[in-house]
């Protein structure tokens, strides 16, 4: 087992979405045109977490998309491991709305530039806003997020795990230490 | 877990797993062909022949919009096999296409066993569209997906092929995939065009149509190819299609029966017009997961390292 | 030139001759001792210490493909000679399947020229009818009198019962036998045995009845004619019991099998290698096993290779299209005394029937007594070397075996024919 240290707790993480929530709703005056987007894995719960607290905050029911960027992405060359692909489900149109991007973690920002390619291959959404629960830094290409969950700065040596209830059975992000070769 | 394999030669042998992996990545692709673009990036940069010795439209096409879908190169090449035969040899013609440094071949050929020997000559990823008699995997493989997709699971299901199973590789591919997903397969058709000990692979024979009908959950009808009534295989198309053909009162004893064909239709003679247009048919389901199939193929060799 | 050819084990079943660790003296090829040589022979002969190696009455392969006229890129006369020599052969019968067909005394004059002066005896089968076409007979007194030891339309069977029954009647006037090629063919438009194998490998089949229809029919007219009929490359299990039987009638029927068809089996077709495409096709471990039978109780009369050359370029067609047959000159006395001997399946005398005696009866060619006074014709066979088959190493002009690369135990050391010796990969005159 590798080190890692808890840097986010159950209650923490829910802090952070009802302050995201809010935050959301006062950036775009209100709810009207949004719509949210999960990224696949945990993206997908952060945003089902998000429209929960958002119904809360405005009596208001967004729309729920799931992405999946597998196919855009651009390691297939490189990784050593084939990526399992899984289903899209956005069964909305996407022109003209708002859109909210949610990711766990923002790294290189290669996830979030698939991310992008794969929603204008469904339509041509108004503005696109991004959401990330931990920005760790690294970034290899001109992104940053609109709305943060919580800065880490790491080392390439580290990772950072987001555990959620949903899949994991717990709420908590860790920091981990890898193995330097 | 990626395919156990780098190419798709047949479905004879495959295991398990990789069937299952390629049916739910097809629904990936299925997903995809919903967009308002129906295209993606993933296999950018590769470049893919369809090398087609024999005319096939359907086939072609659909593997053809599968690669476009994923971006890839693509490139035709088709000639028929006779003439290959008096020119450039198979083995000289495929040393020259890898060294203009591609990726896949999908081949489709009349002499069975010819995209083995390719896979011994070259190095690219070979997906076999058909060799002769053999075996035709995608095309079993949208058969299960539709099927799946219909049923919701293959395990169990009772499925007949109908007509000249023993000249067909969409019959050969589909007993061998059906059987390893748990399904129970039979054939009908003319005693002639019953391969002789095909009950060895695990199957059930019968002649007798409206039993295949009474019996089962699918059938799926096969294209007769009219060569074979110069073969003497049966005595006319009337006599095949009153004893075999498809019609709507024999589906009278199997209101809920499903009914697959590979295309062309012979319209009348395999099938009748009316079951061929009707609501048990999911034949143009059929052509649309074709591409998602191939699609789910192309991607899942095509990213393999 | 004086040879000696020193301690070995000299057999001969058919003059009863079965003698350890002695010598033979050559003069010019001639046998002038056999026994204890005078020592003083010693120093002015060749000698080869042969530490017990065996030398038995020269082995005649009566089914082979010289393909000379016609494909002398596959096989000619002389190279088709030359495998012959380093299989461990003094005498071949080539088939009349070339271009054009071996229909008249000029073509076998052509190949009679041709193989004068060579170790091996090369004699020519003739066409039953002319041009093979199975429509009219070919001049087979004419064919007789060039020298043709027997008739044959082999790569088919004869076409009609009708010309079948010309041919061996016709051929009775001269004793002649006729080879058949058993085959209907009408069955017969596969690539492969028919079998699940077939389907599953989407091959075209062919039915094994195919060939025991051509076999019931040529051991109903031998026994109607009283012609003499020779099944060529024996297969299946059920035209090894009509064989059977026939002989237990007296019909007059001999038969022969090829090293493939007792060696392996059908399931080699999985690999698509063309290499494993002859006719006809390699059956099932049940036709095998009743091969073997046959070979044992006598049923199967000769072992015999039907070396057929096929250039690369053709072997290497897809499956369906690739042309039959492998070349088995020089595997052939591997094959049987590994499969055969060294399992206990045939006696080093039912060998030597199989591969030197009976062909040689049937076709009326002298067998060697190893008398004193006589030519010297002798194969020299090492039973215990083992060895591995190395196509490169082979005379053959072409290269289509299944068997590259096979371990075997036992082969041909060398043999002597017409005055010459091959030995050690070479020919040398004495």
């Amino acid at each position: 087992m590798p080190d890692q240290i808890k840097v986010v707790d159950k209650l923490g993480l829910d802090r952070i979405l009802t302050r995201i929530s809010h935050e959301i709703l006062e950036k775009n005056k209100g709810s009207e045109n949004l719509v949210l987007m999960g990224m696949r894995t945990r993206g997908e719960f952060l945003a089902a977490r998000i429209a929960k607290k958002i119904k809360q905050i405005d009596e208001i029911e967004l729309p729920l998309g799931i992405l999946d960027v597998t196919l855009y992405r651009d390691d297939f060359r490189t990784s050593l491991k084939q990526p399992q692909v899984s289903v899209s489900n956005i069964t909305f149109d996407i022109n003209g709305k708002d859109i909210i991007l949610i990711d766990d973690v923002l790294f290189t920002g290669r996830t979030v530039r698939s991310a992008l390619n794969a929603l204008m291959d469904f339509g041509r959404p108004a503005s696109i806003q991004l959401f990330i629960l931990i920005d760790r830094g690294h970034r290899e290409l001109p992104i940053r997020a609109d709305y943060v969950g919580k800065n880490i700065p790491t080392s390439v040596y580290q990772e950072i795990k987001v555990k959620m209830e949903e899949i994991d059975g717990e709420d908590s992000i860790y920091l981990v230490e890898l193995n330097k070769k | 877990m990626p395919l156990s394999s780098r190419h798709l030669l047949g479905l004879q042998g495959v295991p398990k797993d990789d069937i299952q992996l390629i049916l739910e990545t097809a629904n990936t692709f299925r997903e995809v062909l919903e967009r308002p673009i129906k295209k993606v990036p993933t296999l950018q940069g590769k470049t893919i022949v369809n090398l087609f010795y024999e005319n096939s439209t359907r086939t072609r096409i659909s593997f053809e919009l599968a690669e476009k879908r994923l971006s890839s190169d693509t490139i035709n090449f088709s000639q028929s096999s006779s003439s290959v035969k008096k020119g450039e040899s198979l083995k000289d013609t495929i040393r020259n296409i890898e060294a203009m440094k591609i990726d896949m071949i999908i081949i489709r050929h009349s002499a069975a066993g010819t995209p083995h020997y390719l896979t011994k000559i070259c190095n690219a990823n070979i997906i076999n569209a058909g060799d002769g008699i053999h075996e035709h995997p995608t095309q079993a493989l949208l058969d299960m997906y539709s099927l799946k997709e219909r049923f919701g699971k293959l395990e169990g299901l009772k499925v007949c092929i109908v007509g000249d199973v023993a000249h067909s590789r969409v019959a050969l591919s589909n007993i061998y995939g059906l059987i390893t997903m748990g399904a129970k397969v039979s054939v009908c058709g003319p005693s002639t065009m019953i391969p002789r000990f095909i009950e060895k692979l695990g199957v059930n024979v019968t002649y007798d149509i409206d039993e295949a009908i009474r019996d089962n959950d699918v059938l799926n009808v096969l294209r007769i190819q009219l060569e074979r009534k110069a073969g003497g295989y049966f005595p006319s198309l009337r006599e095949y299609a009153k004893y075999f053909g498809i019609t709507q009162e024999r589906l009278d004893n199997n209101k809920d029966i499903t009914i697959l064909h590979p295309g062309p239709i012979n319209r009348g003679v395999e099938i009748s017009s009316e079951v061929a247009d009707g609501n048990n048919q999911i034949i143009l389901h059929q052509v649309t997961n074709g591409v998602a199939i191939r699609m789910a193929v192309l991607y899942l060799l095509g990213t393999l390292n | 030139m004086n040879v000696i050819l020193k301690d070995i084990n000299l057999f001969n079943p058919l003059s009863k001759i079965d003698q350890k660790k002695v010598s033979i003296l050559l003069k010019d090829g001639i046998i002038s001792k056999i026994g204890n040589i005078d020592s003083k022979e010693f120093e002015n002969s060749e000698v080869f210490e042969l530490d017990s190696k065996y030398v038995v009455p020269g082995f005649i392969d009566m089914h082979v493909h010289l393909r000379e006229p016609g494909r002398e890129d596959e096989e000619t006369i002389v190279t088709g000679s030359n495998a012959a020599a380093n299989g461990g052969f003094t005498e071949i019968a080539c088939m009349p399947n070339t271009s054009p067909a071996i229909d008249s005394a000029e073509i076998i004059n052509f190949i009679k020229k041709h193989s004068t002066k060579h170790l091996v005896n090369v004699y020519p089968i003739a066409a039953a009818s002319l041009g093979r076409n199975g429509e009219v007979l070919s001049p087979i007194a004419e064919l007789f009198e060039a020298g043709a030891v027997a008739l044959s339309d082999d790569g088919v069977a004869i076409k009609t019962s009708s010309l079948l029954r010309k041919v061996l009647e016709y051929s009775k006037m001269y004793d002649l036998p006729v080879i058949e090629h058993c085959e209907d063919e009408t069955l017969s438009d596969g690539a492969m045995n028919e079998g699940i194998n077939s389907t599953q490998l989407g091959l075209p089949p062919l039915p094994s009845v195919s060939e025991d229809l051509i076999v019931s029919r040529d051991i109903l007219m031998a026994e109607y004619t009283g012609g003499k009929i020779h099944i060529a490359h024996i297969s299946t299990k059920k035209s090894i019991q009509l064989v059977r039987k026939a002989k237990q009638k007296g019909i007059n029927i001999t038969a022969e099998v090829t090293p493939h068809h007792f060696t392996l089996t059908e399931d080699y077709l999985k690999s698509y290698d063309t290499n494993y495409k002859m006719n006809p096709p390699l059956r099932t471990e049940e036709d095998v096993n009743a091969v073997i039978e046959g070979l044992k109780d006598g049923t199967i009369d000769c072992i015999v290779s039907d070396h057929a050359p096929h250039s690369i370029e053709e072997k290497e067609e897809e499956f369906q299209y690739a042309p039959n047959g492998i070349i088995g000159l020089e595997t052939m006395i591997g094959l049987s005394l590994s499969e055969l001997y060294h399992k206990k399946i045939l006696s080093l005398k039912e060998i030597v029937e199989k591969l030197s005696i009976n062909p040689r009866n049937i076709l009326k060619i002298p067998v060697p007594q190893f008398s004193i006074g006589e030519p010297a014709n002798f194969t020299i066979l090492d039973l215990d070397s083992v060895w591995t088959v190395d196509i490169s190493k082979f005379k053959s002009k072409s290269r289509n075996t299944p068997f590259d690369k096979r371990l075997l135990s036992g082969k041909s050391f060398g043999v002597i024919n017409n005055n010459q010796m091959f030995i050690d990969d070479s020919f040398v005159n004495i």
